[in-house]
């Protein structure tokens, strides 16, 4: 399957100040990928080198098998792009916005325009600066969304979206990635990342961290192991260890065999094992997997 | 052209208000003219015996009891200065507001080339500095035909086609200052207008100041030059045109390679 995006040992300096480095990862056509990490780790950096908004230190950006260096023009115009903070020209009628960003991109989105806005229940003659946080997303959503794009690229899109909202915009996504374009999603919502990505990529700290289908995140990492009954964790490696009133649950990374050996003999009344879920694992990678 | 007429769109207020208060002015003043002609050999010596200030606003050199010397004197003043104010407002917040008001984003992440962009803000802000001036013309028109009087045409033109220049080559360079700043660009430009006005007058009262002629444009703009010469100073002309095409390469050079962050 070709590769929508295309980040080789992608690396900004602002100043001294590191943005990303070294950073490689790539994106699938009809793929729907999660971009996480927390505040400071990259993302705004990553995102605004594939938009052609900064100038890379290092590496290179290739989106539709084309430099962004080159080729910006050409590839915006294939983009559906949602910034995670949307500021509109003031005095603007949202009808006038939408508008405006359809006519840059060569295109009479009016029909499409007009659909969005109901689905989203947005009142398109009001102005922006009039609008909530949250119907200014809608805007944005709309741009991002009028024009048939091949690859979306949504920073944060749900932030300040009621939960109906948040639901029709996913369904918008399932959409438009069914017909075969690559979406981009950098969130905080960790369950909409697991809920909705089909891979994703973890950044700290300006490095990449790990980048894997979701469901091998959540595998590969340890196993929580949950005993009622004993409250020591019986000689065996364990890690972000919480003990209770009669009961221990840590995250163990060994073999089943060490463990079952570990617990015969101790007062054991419950044992769960599950798989950390991706909070789990993302705090973990957020803090070094240290505690 | 879709961000030529957003700017177009987004300056049409400014431009009315600008056009109106310069244009009225300058009209207002020339239906005074006939009755401050009555007078006319009293004030004319008044004013020369001004001293500095007469030299300062070209009084010496433009007789104000004439309607052309009257025209440069108070069209110098009002056009010359709010016309050089004007440019250097467009120029310096052109491309500053987007990143200052943080819509820079919104629109450089279209499929729009950033000189596009840059070709696009520069074609509206000439447009609206020539409608500009073609409102304080037809002001200025009107108030003749009110007044009953005729111009010399071969020097009103000439005045305001100096003045048009000096607009031209303060908006380039202001323009070419905008695209490094990321705030601040009002106070930026009206510090050069004010800057470049007064640079102006003080090589008006001084020889010794030749050099000034150098370097700001209402040497060659200023109607007290250019209506008793009867033609503007080419070489002047052509330097400050230099000026403004450093300020065009500057815009473009700048702009196209900034991290917009």
């Amino acid at each position: 399957m070709e590769n929508i995006i295309n980040i080789q040992n992608l690396t900004k300096y602002y100043g001294k100040h590191r943005g990303i480095e070294d950073l490689s990862l790539s994106v699938r056509k009809g793929e729907i990928f999660g971009f996480i990490g927390p505040n400071g780790a990259g993302k705004s950096t990553t995102i605004r080198a594939m938009m052609g908004l900064l100038i890379p230190t290092a590496g290179k950006v290739e989106i539709f098998g084309l430099s962004v260096r080159e080729h910006k023009t050409d590839i915006l115009r294939r983009i559906g792009y949602m910034p995670s903070e949307t500021t509109f020209y003031s005095g603007m009628r949202v009808s006038e916005v939408i508008r405006f960003s359809a006519g840059l991109y060569g295109k009479d989105c009016r029909e499409e325009a007009g659909c969005l806005c109901e689905r989203l229940k947005l009142d398109m003659k009001k102005k922006v600066e009039e609008l909530s946080l949250g119907n200014r997303k809608k805007v944005g959503i709309i741009c991002a969304f009028q024009h048939e794009a091949d690859l979306y690229i949504l920073d944060e899109p749900t932030s300040g979206l009621d939960p109906l909202m948040q639901k029709e915009f996913f369904s918008l996504v399932r959409e438009k990635s069914g017909g075969g374009a690559a979406v981009f999603l950098s969130s905080h919502i960790l369950s909409e990342i697991r809920r909705y990505c089909h891979r994703a990529a973890i950044v700290r700290d300006g490095h990449l961290i790990v980048e894997d289908d979701v469901k091998t995140i959540c595998h590969s990492s340890a196993k929580r192991v949950t005993i009622q009954g004993i409250e020591e964790v019986p000689g065996i490696q364990a890690k972000d260890v919480i003990r209770g009133e009669g009961s221990v649950s840590f995250l163990y990374n060994g073999t089943m065999s060490e463990l079952i050996r570990a617990l015969q003999g101790l007062a054991v009344e419950d044992l769960t094992i599950t798989e950390p879920d991706l909070e789990e694992t993302f705090l973990h990678f957020y803090e070094g997997g240290k505690r | 052209m879709g961000i030529y007429l957003h700017e177009m769109k987004r300056g049409r207020m400014g431009l009315l208000a600008w056009g109106c208060v310069i244009g009225g002015m300058i009209a207002l003043c020339l239906l005074l003219y006939p009755e401050l002609t009555k007078e006319g050999a009293s004030i004319q010596a008044a004013i020369e015996s001004m001293g500095t200030f007469t030299a300062a606003f070209g009084a010496d050199r433009l007789n104000y009891a004439e309607l052309m010397g009257f025209y440069g004197i108070y069209g110098g003043c009002m056009l010359g200065i709010g016309g050089i104010f004007y440019a250097a407002v467009l120029g310096t917040g052109m491309l500053e507001k987007e990143e200052r008001e943080h819509t820079a984003e919104f629109l450089l992440t279209h499929p729009v080339s950033r000189s596009q962009v840059v070709t696009e803000k520069l074609l509206a802000m000439i447009s609206q500095m020539l409608l500009l001036n073609g409102m304080v013309i037809l002001l200025s028109v009107v108030s003749f035909c009110i007044i009953g009087e005729k111009p010399d045409w071969h020097d009103f033109f000439l005045f305001h086609g100096a003045q048009i220049v000096m607009q031209f080559e303060i908006l380039c360079i202001c323009f070419g200052i905008s695209a490094f700043l990321k705030k601040g660009a009002t106070s930026a430009g009206i510090g050069i207008a004010a800057a470049l006005y007064f640079l102006g007058v003080f090589g008006n009262i001084t020889e010794k100041a030749e050099f000034v002629t150098y370097i700001t444009p209402y040497t060659y703009a200023d109607g007290a030059n250019v209506i008793p010469a009867g033609e503007l100073d080419i070489k002047l002309v052509m330097l400050g045109m230099v000026y403004a095409v450093i300020g065009l390469i500057a815009a473009y050079g700048k702009y196209t390679r900034k991290d917009i962050c």
